[in-house]
């Protein structure tokens, strides 16, 4: 068994190959909020205080152009909403944690994080020290994206658009998912969220992506259902 | 509306959203569908970012043929099945699109 620092560590050196197509948009982000002229302060305490990218990326356009605080409140609120799914598919391997754990944990729960420590706990090992490998992983991209949003902010990006290493986040989770397909159901619930979630492309606020990830947990569920004997 | 206060307020529902489960679970009683549908989470979320990237890259379609992104990524969940390792994935699939880019004249 793997003792506390060896866990924490273990969870910062996975979390390692996303910041490849983290940091970029980190520093896009730092020079997206100083072009919308945010000032200085603001921009960084943004990625400290919401620590969420596509929200940050949608909230610094609408405050730019204008936008009324409320909406813009309602719009980062229904972005987000995918955490609630992270939440709860994190909820029972967190319940033996004091509450400490629990909010510090919940504020680093990024997609990426998710990604990276979900699938730990999904594999084999003793529940009482994952805590410590979430927290490696977690820290490793929070760091990552209050450096990246500060030289974003001072440096500026010259980023071209199609710049290719944002390609490996996708890279990232087809290597953490498709070793977890493990039966027909799994696969099923895989192939139909992609296939949603490509086709609901165009719906505004990542909704499309909140509906393909419903679509294909349902569809899990039913392949699951009709297994039975 | 404040700057601050707004930053605030969203930082705040951000994080009452990614707390949500993680502290109601042991104050609801959870029904056998939904912790039977916890397992499929992390597939279809990861599955619904990541697939449409290979198809749509940048969330643009621009018809076919299809991208380097895809041939990419088809190699790429071909290592990820038979090897399951993380690294040596992300890497071929690295290698494989930036190859692709280059004989096909991408900037």
């Amino acid at each position: 068994m793997r003792t506390k620092s060896q866990e924490f560590w273990k969870g910062v050196q996975d979390e390692a190959p996303i910041l490849l197509g983290v940091v970029p948009f980190g520093l896009l982000f730092g020079a997206l909020a100083i072009n919308a002229r945010l000032p200085v302060p603001t921009a960084q305490a943004m990625s400290m205080i919401i620590f969420a990218g596509s929200a940050q990326f949608i909230a610094t356009q609408m405050i730019g152009a204008g936008v009324s605080g409320l909406v813009i409140l309602m719009v980062i609120f229904v972005v987000n909403l995918r955490h609630a799914l992270y939440s709860a598919s994190m909820a029972p391997h967190l319940r033996h944690l004091p509450p400490a754990w629990k909010f510090l944990l919940s504020y680093l729960l990024t997609d990426e994080a998710y990604a990276v420590a979900i699938t730990h706990y999904q594999q084999e090992g003793e529940l009482d020290r994952k805590h410590w490998y979430f927290l490696g992983a977690g820290l490793t991209l929070w760091s990552s994206w209050q450096f990246s949003t500060a030289a974003g902010i001072f440096v500026g990006a010259q980023i071209p658009q199609d710049w290719p290493l944002s390609f490996v986040l996708p890279l990232t989770f087809i290597a953490l998912v498709v070793p977890s397909l493990k039966d027909r159901a799994g696969t099923a619930a895989a192939c139909s969220a992609g296939m949603v979630g490509l086709l609901a492309l165009d719906l505004p606020l990542r909704t499309g992506l909140l509906l393909a990830a419903l679509i294909g947990i349902l569809v899990g569920l039913a392949v699951e259902k009709r297994q039975e004997p | 509306m404040n700057l601050w206060l707004l930053l605030i307020a969203a930082g705040l529902a951000t994080f009452a959203t990614r707390l949500s489960f993680i502290f109601l679970i042991e104050r609801l009683r959870v029904p056998d569908w939904f912790r039977r549908s916890l397992r499929f989470v992390p597939v279809a979320v990861l599955s619904a970012i990541a697939l449409p990237e290979l198809i749509a890259p940048n969330a643009t379609w621009n018809g076919l043929p299809l991208q380097p992104q895809f041939y990419a990524g088809l190699l790429a969940i071909l290592v990820a099945w038979r090897t399951k390792n993380v690294l040596l994935t992300i890497g071929t699939g690295m290698a494989m699109l930036l190859a692709l880019r280059m004989l096909l004249g991408a900037p």
